[in-house]
């Protein structure tokens, strides 16, 4: 598969999950988790050859138009309708290393806040150009980047009045199975992330506050797309430099 | 004070939602024309080394209801017993065979099902081999954070009374929520979320 960088491929356990920083399972502000939480303790197990491997994606899975919301679901000539942006970042480890070969898949609403999916029932209309699905590979930097544009904010059913504020969805593969993530990026200076159940699943304001992409004035393109920075960090791994040998080793 | 370790945090996890097929497998979701194929529908092709087996079951929540928009993803060993991963040292795993699958519940039945093969045996930490199993990671809405767990076989009684991660579940009860029943080539695996039967989840 593909070669990822010229180092030595790591090997160690992933550091432990701090499970206080990250939403419990239950968390009766955001109904529907009530009956979908385990409810007994987890079985803690420090990562064995099945949890510290991982599959690898190469880039030859990669279309032309996948990073690009705007026309990767457009007929021919035309866009989707909404602000345009670049949202790039980068795939970090808790040690702060840069995790190249990360696939990222994105997904999210339209400019007016409408998901092209069947159970979706918001009176918002669909944009007949725009799928919101997308995905990148992270370089050897850990960097990505993919155009879209500006998801809208929608209701939900949950409270008889809850909305949920702009945000894009993304799914992270790192190099271990224990390091796959499932998060959302929200928008600098939105007032409505601090209103939302869903948000405010996680208990600790920084742990938000880490979701929450910058507006990058630096990287905006004159005349064309503004750009958020959107960094997300997977867990660490030990070094294996100390580690308990296997018998005969 | 003392000297910073400097580590960063990881990124909060938010739940998965109700629309994760839009991100995942477009194509099921009726997106079409964006990706040729979804990714992680196919894991075996004729080159493929091993025997070939069907893994499928439910998620079910609190009252027993299946969940129809859960998506599973699943990660395994080769026949052999090697991963297809750079983080494998112990030698080279097939090359017709990622060890990799994904699949969304039926949007009526809540069903999934998984074509693959029969995994080898893995070690331990200590060297001690693991019972052939498969690795669970399961998203939906009202999961705020990706659940792990693993499917062992039906089958394989006699490696499974030695496997060293079964051995650390101190309910022995629950031991029977991550055996498959065998019916033949094909594994019939249900993951409960709560309940008398809950899975034994874990944190790896
Ligand atoms: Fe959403």
């Amino acid at each position: 598969m593909t070669d990822l960088s010229n180092s030595k491929p790591e090997t160690g356990a992933f550091f432990p999950r701090d499970r206080l920083w990250h939403p419990p399972g239950l968390t009766p502000g955001y109904k529907t988790s009530v009956l979908r939480s385990p409810q007994k303790a987890l079985l803690s197990l420090d990562g064995t050859v099945s949890e510290i491997t991982g599959p690898v994606f190469g880039h030859s899975i990669l279309g032309e138009l996948d990073n690009d919301l705007i026309h990767n679901f457009a007929k021919s000539g035309e866009s989707a309708i909404g602000e345009r942006l670049v949202v790039h970042g980068r795939v970090l480890d808790e040690r702060g290393r840069p995790v190249p070969g990360a696939l990222l898949e994105f997904w999210q609403a339209n400019a007016g806040g409408r998901y092209r999916h069947k159970k979706e029932t918001y009176l918002a209309p669909l944009d007949p150009n725009f799928g919101g699905c997308g995905r990148t590979i992270t370089d050897a930097n850990g960097h990505y980047a993919f155009r879209t544009v500006k998801p809208g904010p929608y209701p939900w059913p949950n409270g008889v009045n809850d909305w949920r504020p702009a945000h894009i969805h993304f799914s992270v593969f790192g190099h271990g199975f224990a390091q796959r993530l499932i998060t959302q990026m929200y928008f600098e200076g939105d007032p409505m992330i601090w209103k939302c159940p869903i948000v405010q699943t996680i208990p600790d304001k920084a742990a938000i506050e880490q979701l929450v992409a910058a507006l990058d004035w630096g990287n905006t393109i004159p005349m064309d797309a503004r750009a958020y920075k959107f960094d997300i960090v997977l867990r660490g791994r030990r070094s294996t430099l100390f580690e308990n040998r296997m018998e005969g080793n | 004070m003392v000297q910073s370790l400097g580590f960063l945090k990881e990124s909060a996890s938010q739940t998965a939602g109700p629309y994760v097929h839009i991100g995942l497998t477009p194509n099921f979701a009726s997106i079409g024309g964006v990706y040729e194929t979804d990714l992680g529908a196919t894991m075996v092709n004729d080159k493929t080394l091993g025997r070939r087996i069907t893994i499928s079951g439910r998620v079910l929540d609190g009252t027993g209801t299946p969940l129809r928009d859960a998506l599973i993803e699943i990660w395994q060993a080769d026949a052999s017993g090697l991963y297809n991963s750079p983080s494998e040292l112990r030698g080279s795993a097939d090359p017709n065979f990622a060890g990799w699958g994904r699949c969304p519940t039926h949007g009526e039945t809540g069903e999934y099902r998984f074509e693959t093969i029969k995994p080898g045996r893995a070690p331990f930490r200590d060297g001690r081999l693991m019972a052939p199993h498969i690795s669970f990671w399961i998203v939906a809405r009202g999961i705020n954070l990706g659940l792990n767990t693993r499917m062992y076989f039906g089958d394989e009684e006699t490696a499974n009374a030695e496997d060293p991660v079964l051995a650390r579940i101190e309910h022995r009860i629950r031991v029977p929520t991550l055996i498959a029943a065998a019916n033949g080539d094909t594994y019939r695996f249900d993951i409960h979320l709560q309940g008398e039967k809950e899975t034994v989840f874990f944190d790896i």
